[in-house]
């Protein structure tokens, strides 16, 4: 019988992953909720001095972006895990961070992408001024996926764990840092009107990395949490 | 002696640096020779159980 | 060589040479320190906390690296002994790590007022606490203790590449954020007297992490190889 090619096998995982997540479409929203929710919360206890919002506006923003996918991150291997599927790609004869990376690019095509849509609106609400937007929409298109993939190794190693919640937020958001750093910056420094390629530039540079060794860490965690 | 305590009226500062750092290394000196000793016990309580299943 | 239970005899052996030289320099460290280095002309007495905050400093990086180094070996040799020394430094370099930023944050207040100034130092090592943790709360999580090794190996391996960038883009932060704050007398050129105590206490840490990784490794391996043949024997014989 014909074995898959890699890119077939990596197309058919990442379809089915969206297809199984379009059959659940109420809950695509939920990540998108939790974002405008939190976001919302901030200038509630801040009091409404339009200055001090727009001075915290991108922090806000992107913490909630921080916590959205990571409140989502489980939803990555936690129902391959329980019906055993995520066994059956741990034997296929293709690498497994291949199809990992799959998993991960339709994990962010999932929770990441929606954030998109609301990040303007919110960007607004927290009169962050608009031309400092694009800074923001485009550190999100660098930043989420950095998200995903460095959220994939902690979920790959927390998949065992009844209860591996509390465990996945403690060990995922200290290697979050640099990204939050970096993307506020980048945002405050475009509000005030000095340009921003160093923060991009450096957001890039951890997407990069981030893509080419976290599928390799998350695939020997599955392994090992699988063993 | 009371000037070599007072630390130049930084007492309050550096003692409980220095307290702090003599718990942290009692601490970790005595977890694990508590946590041998917890293995051992359990060990041969164990085994004592077992002895008195044969007879 | 590996087996734990040559291990464990070696291990028994070396604690009480760690433990000597430990005492000695710690002595020595703290005698200098306290009562034969003069007075900062700047900070006063205020300063040493610097003999145990800096030596501390050191010492939360240096487990770490070790845990890195022992996670590569132990992922790519699966030598027990190794995965062993990985949760046996963990909760060592956790408390040196709390011990640099508590006495890190008292010296902060002296000399910067606040008891938390968010320091690019003092945050990249509240950030390694946070790691240190995130090891333990995984080990302890994973019922299988062989699993549960491998797991923090990776874990370890992982944040090892992220303490550099963590520590960069925090200094990238602090810098734009931070006014411009007293720099600790480290970086001005140390007069000697000041420089023996600090080089004693940064060697008396380290043999004091020697003797105690040795100590919770030993107790490690007895409790994984609890059911073996030679750790019957040797609580037989403890038993008598």
């Amino acid at each position: 019988m014909s074995t898959l090619s890699l890119t077939s096998a990596f197309t058919l995982l990442l379809k089915r992953d969206l297809v199984l997540a379009y059959r659940r479409r109420a809950e695509l929203v939920n990540p998108l909720l939790f974002f405008v929710l939190v976001t919302a919360m901030f200038p509630l206890g801040i009091g409404n001095d339009p200055k001090l919002i727009q001075a915290v506006g991108p922090g806000v923003i992107w913490v909630a972006a921080l916590l959205a996918a990571l409140l989502s991150l489980d939803t990555m291997f936690r129902s391959d895990f329980d019906d055993g599927t995520l066994e059956q790609f741990m034997l296929s004869a293709h690498p497994i961070s291949v199809l990992v990376l799959a998993k991960i690019l339709a994990h962010w095509m999932i929770t990441g992408l929606p954030l998109f849509i609301a990040a303007p609106l919110l960007a607004m609400m927290l009169n962050v001024p608009t031309d400092a937007i694009p800074t923001l929409m485009l550190t999100l298109v660098l930043g989420t996926p950095v998200l995903s993939l460095i959220g994939s190794v902690g979920v790959a190693l927390t998949v065992g764990l009844r209860r591996g919640g509390v465990i996945l937020s403690l060990l995922v958001l200290p290697l979050y840092v640099p990204v939050l750093i970096f993307a506020t910056d980048a945002v405050k420094t475009s509000i005030v009107g000095i340009p921003t390629s160093a923060q991009i530039s450096i957001l890039a540079a951890m997407l990069i990395g981030s893509l080419v060794l976290a599928p390799l860490a998350t695939a020997a965690s599955l392994r090992i949490s699988l063993s | 002696m009371s000037e070599f305590l007072d630390m130049g009226g930084y007492a309050m500062y550096v003692w409980p640096s220095y307290g702090l750092a003599f718990v942290i290394l009692v601490a970790n000196w005595v977890s694990p020779l508590l946590q041998r000793r917890r293995v051992l016990t359990d060990i041969a309580r164990k085994l004592r159980r077992e002895k008195r299943e044969q007879k | 060589m590996g087996s734990p239970r040559y291990f464990y005899n070696v291990a028994g052996k070396m604690i009480p040479w760690f433990a000597v030289s430990f005492l000695l320099t710690l002595i020595a460290g703290i005698y200098y320190g306290l009562f034969v280095a003069p007075p900062d002309y700047q900070q006063g007495e205020s300063y040493r906390i610097m003999y145990i905050h800096v030596p501390a400093a050191w010492m939360s990086m240096f487990i770490y690296m070790v845990m890195a180094v022992a996670g590569l070996i132990s992922l790519v040799w699966r030598i027990k002994i190794t995965e062993i020394t990985i949760i046996s430094s963990a909760s060592v370099g956790a408390s040196f790590t709390f011990l640099a930023l508590v006495t890190g944050s008292l010296w902060g207040k002296p000399m910067w007022g606040a008891w938390w100034v968010w320091d690019a130092r003092l945050t990249s090592e509240l950030l390694l606490l946070f790691l240190y943790l995130g090891i333990i709360a995984l080990y302890s999580a994973i019922e299988d203790k062989r699993v549960a090794a491998r797991a923090i190996s990776i874990l370890a391996l992982v944040g090892v590449v992220n303490i550099p960038i963590i520590h960069y883009s925090v200094e990238w932060w602090n810098t734009l954020h931070q006014t411009s704050s007293v720099t600790m007398t480290g970086k001005q050129a140390m007069s000697t007297s000041m420089l023996i105590p600090l080089l004693l206490m940064g060697i008396s840490f380290k043999l004091y992490y020697g003797a105690v990784v040795l100590m919770r490794a030993r107790a490690e391996v007895l409790e994984r190889d609890r059911n073996t043949r030679w750790v019957r024997e040797l609580v037989e014989g403890e038993m008598k």
